[in-house]
C-alpha cells in the first residue's frame, strides 16, 4: 500500500492520455462482458433446461402448426407423464415494433409441467375463470409497469380475429416468477382456448407440445416413439429434449461462440497496442525519474514491480468498470433481443478480470524490461 | 577523524562507439568521516564518474572502493541498490524530483524502502522538511516551487533516511548566486552541525570555498586544488 501514491502519481502523469487509454479499456471490456455474458448466459440456460421435458414441433420447421389432435396420441406413449401445448401469438403493444413476447397456453397442464415456475394456484383459477385473462412474467411486468387488473390491448402480427375486431384485449389476472432465475419471465401468457376460438385461421393447431417424462435416460427413446406415431402423416413431428431443442435453435443462428470469440480477440489485440504504447511512452518519459528511484535504492525488481503495478491498476480498474457497465446494462439488452431474465454470470466477471490482469502484464512487459535494464549513470546523464 | 571513503588504485573507463576511453587512472582517495570534500575540475575531467563510484551508482573496472568499512566495488547491482538505500543521499544539479509528487511525497521516497510505519515516515519527512526550511511547502508539487526550494526538497530527500554520506553533483549548477549561497550554507551547516560527510562535485570555485577540502580532477587524475578561490 505504501507504494500506491507512487504508482497512482505515475499513472496520472499525463492525465489526458491515461483517461483515453482507460476509456479504450472500459469500452473493450464492456463489449467483452456483453458478448461473453450473452454466450455464457445462453449456455447457462441450455444447462438449466430439463432432460425430463420434451418439446415437439413440426418436422418441417417451427412455423408449421401441429394438430391439437396429436395430444391424445402422445399421451398414450409409455413413459409420458403429461402433455401441454403452446402457440406463438406474435404480440405487440400499440405498434408492431413494440413487441410483447406472448404465448397461448393451457394453464393447468402448463403449470403441472413447469414446476420451476412459481405460479400461485389462485392465478391458475383466475385464468380458468377469465377467458381473456393473461399471466404476466415478473420481468415483463417490471419493464412495462403492468399489474394485476390492468387491461392490455395487444395486436398480433400473425393472427386476425374471426369477428373482424382489430386488437386482442386481455386482462392481467396473475403473474409468474422464476425463483431460480433460470426460466425467462419476460412473456405474457394467454388462454389457448380463448385464442383458438377467436382466431380466424389455423384453428385446432399448436406451435409446440411439451411432454413431461419421468426418466431422463429414456428421453431419446420416447422421442423416437412419439415421432414414429406421426411418421408419414401430413403433420410429422420432431421431438427433442428441451436442452437439445434450445441448442438446435441457437445453432440455427450460427456458431455464436466463434463469432463472439473472434470479435473479442480482434478488440483485445487492438487494445494491446493501445495499452502497450501508453505504457511504453509513460516509461520512456520517466527514464530520469526511474533512474532517481534506482539511485535511492529501488532494485530492478522494485522498478519492474512499479511499472507492472501501474499497468495492472490501469487495466484492472478499467476492466472492472467496463464489466460493471456491461453487468448493469446487459439484462435490459438481453431482454430487448428476447432473452429475458439473464444477469451477467460471475464466471464472465472472473474471466474478464483475469484477462485484464494478463493483458496488463503483457502490455507492460517490454516497458518494464526497459526500466529494469536502464543504467542509472546513463539515464541521469541524459544518454 | 577516521576514513569513511577509501579508494585505492581505481580505474574506470567507458566504451563509446568502438573506442574504449579510460576516464579515471589509478585514483587513490580517502575521505574522512565528517569531511566536506569538493571535487573540482573541467567538464569531462572525470569528477562525476568519481562521484558515481563513491556513491555506488557505478562500479570500477579495477581497484578497491570501501565506504563505511564495506567494500562496494564487487557488489552486484542488487546489493549496491540496498547499500545505497542504507548509506548514501544524493543531490543532483537539476534536483530530479518526481514532478507528480508533492514535496513531502518526494522526500518520503527513500523511506519507502525501510520498514518504518506510515506515521514514522510522516514524522521523519516533516523533520527533514523543517530542517531545510520548507515545512510550509510540504503539499506543493515541484512545479509550484522555485529552483532553490526544489533543491532544498532534494536535500531533505537526501537526508531523510539519515545516510552516512551525502554526494552532491553540481548542487548549485542550476541556481543563481544568492540561492546558491543559501544552498551551500545549508550543506555546510549539515556538515558542521549534523556531522554529515559530504562529497560535492562542482566547477564553481565559489561553491568549493564552502568545503573543508578541495581536490582537483584533471584528465582522470587527482591533485590537491592549488587554485586561488576568488572571494
Amino acid at each position: 500500500m505504501k507504494y500506491l501514491p507512487l504508482i497512482w502519481a505515475g499513472l496520472w502523469r499525463k492525465r489526458a492520455r491515461t483517461v483515453l487509454t482507460l476509456l479504450c479499456v472500459v469500452v473493450a471490456f464492456a463489449l467483452f462482458g456483453l458478448l461473453n455474458g450473452f454466450t455464457a448466459a445462453l449456455g447457462g440456460i441450455i444447462d438449466s433446461m430439463s432432460d425430463t421435458r420434451l418439446r415437439i414441433m413440426s418436422r418441417v420447421n417451427i412455423t408449421q402448426p401441429l394438430p391439437l389432435a396429436h395430444r391424445a396420441r402422445i399421451e398414450t406413449v409409455p413413459g409420458v407423464d403429461g402433455v401441454s401445448y403452446y402457440n406463438f401469438f406474435a404480440g405487440y403493444y400499440q405498434e408492431p415494433r413494440n413487441s410483447v413476447q406472448t404465448g397461448a397456453i393451457d394453464v393447468e397442464t402448463f403449470d403441472a409441467i413447469y414446476p420451476e415456475i412459481e405460479l400461485d394456484p389462485s392465478y391458475v383459477e383466475a385464468m380458468k375463470r377469465t377467458r381473456n385473462g393473461a399471466l404476466v412474467g415478473e420481468d415483463l411486468a417490471a419493464e412495462r409497469g403492468w399489474k394485476i387488473g390492468d387491461k392490455v390491448p395487444l395486436g398480433s402480427s400473425i393472427w386476425r380475429r374471426k369477428d373482424g375486431a382489430e386488437g386482442w384485449d386481455f386482462e392481467i389476472v396473475g403473474s409468474y416468477r422464476s425463483p431460480s432465475g433460470r426460466v425467462p419471465t419476460s412473456e405474457l401468457w394467454i388462454n389457448y382456448d380463448y385464442f383458438d376460438e377467436a382466431r380466424q385461421a389455423a384453428n385446432g393447431t399448436v406451435t409446440l407440445y411439451f411432454v413431461k417424462i419421468h426418466d431422463s435416460s429414456r428421453s431419446a427413446e420416447i422421442s423416437e416413439q412419439i415421432d414414429a406415431l406421426f411418421a408419414n402423416s401430413t403433420s410429422e413431428t420432431q421431438t427433442q429434449s428441451e436442452k437439445d431443442w434450445l441448442r438446435a435453435q441457437i445453432a440455427q443462428i450460427g456458431d455464436i461462440g466463434f463469432f463472439v470469440n473472434a470479435i473479442i480477440a480482434a478488440v483485445m489485440f487492438a487494445l494491446l497496442f493501445v495499452t502497450g504504447n501508453t505504457m511504453m511512452q509513460s516509461v520512456r518519459e520517466r527514464i530520469p525519474e526511474l533512474a532517481v528511484l534506482k539511485t535511492y535504492g529501488f532494485g530492478n525488481s522494485a522498478v519492474v514491480g512499479l511499472v507492472l503495478a501501474e499497468s495492472l491498476l490501469l487495466c484492472c480498474v478499467a476492466a472492472a468498470l467496463g464489466i460493471g457497465i456491461s453487468a448493469a446494462i446487459s439484462p435490459s439488452i438481453y431482454r430487448e433481443i428476447g432473452v429475458g431474465g439473464i444477469n451477467l454470470p460471475w464466471s464472465v466477471v472472473a474471466v474478464g478480470l483475469g484477462l485484464a490482469a494478463a493483458f496488463a502484464i503483457v502490455s507492460a512487459a517490454l516497458p518494464a524490461l526497459r526500466a529494469q535494464r536502464l543504467s542509472i549513470v546513463d539515464a541521469l546523464a541524459g544518454r | 577523524m577516521t576514513a569513511l571513503v577509501s579508494i585505492k588504485q581505481v580505474v574506470k573507463g567507458y566504451t563509446r562507439g568502438k573506442q574504449r576511453v579510460e576516464v579515471l587512472h589509478s585514483i587513490d582517495l580517502t575521505v574522512e568521516r565528517g569531511e566536506f570534500l569538493a571535487l573540482m575540475g573541467p567538464s569531462g575531467s572525470g569528477k562525476t564518474t568519481l562521484l558515481n563510484l563513491i556513491g555506488g551508482l557505478d562500479r570500477p573496472d579495477r581497484g578497491e572502493i570501501t565506504v563505511a568499512g564495506e567494500r562496494i566495488d564487487g557488489l552486484s547491482s542488487g546489493q549496491l541498490a540496498k547499500w545505497r538505500a542504507r548509506n548514501v543521499g544524493f543531490i543532483f544539479q537539476f534536483y530530479n524530483l518526481l514532478p507528480v509528487l508533492t514535496a513531502e511525497r518526494n522526500v518520503e521516497v527513500p523511506l519507502l524502502l525501510t520498514k518504518l510505519s506510515a506515521a514514522e515516515r510522516r514524522r521523519n519527512v516533516a523533520a527533514a522538511l523543517e530542517l531545510v526550511g520548507l515545512a510550509d511547502r510540504a503539499k506543493h508539487k515541484p512545479g509550484e516551487l522555485s529552483g532553490g526550494q526544489q533543491q532544498r526538497v532534494a536535500i531533505a530527500r537526501a537526508l531523510v533516511a539519515d545516510p552516512t554520506l551525502l554526494v552532491c553533483d553540481e548542487p548549485t549548477g542550476d541556481l543563481d548566486r544568492e540561492t546558491s549561497e543559501s544552498i551551500l550554507t545549508l550543506l555546510k551547516l549539515l556538515n558542521e552541525r549534523q556531522g554529515k560527510t559530504i562529497v560535492m562535485v562542482t566547477h564553481d570555485p565559489r561553491a568549493a570555498q564552502y568545503a573543508s577540502r578541495r581536490l582537483y580532477v584533471d584528465k582522470g587524475s587527482l591533485a590537491a586544488a592549488a587554485l586561488g578561490v576568488a572571494a
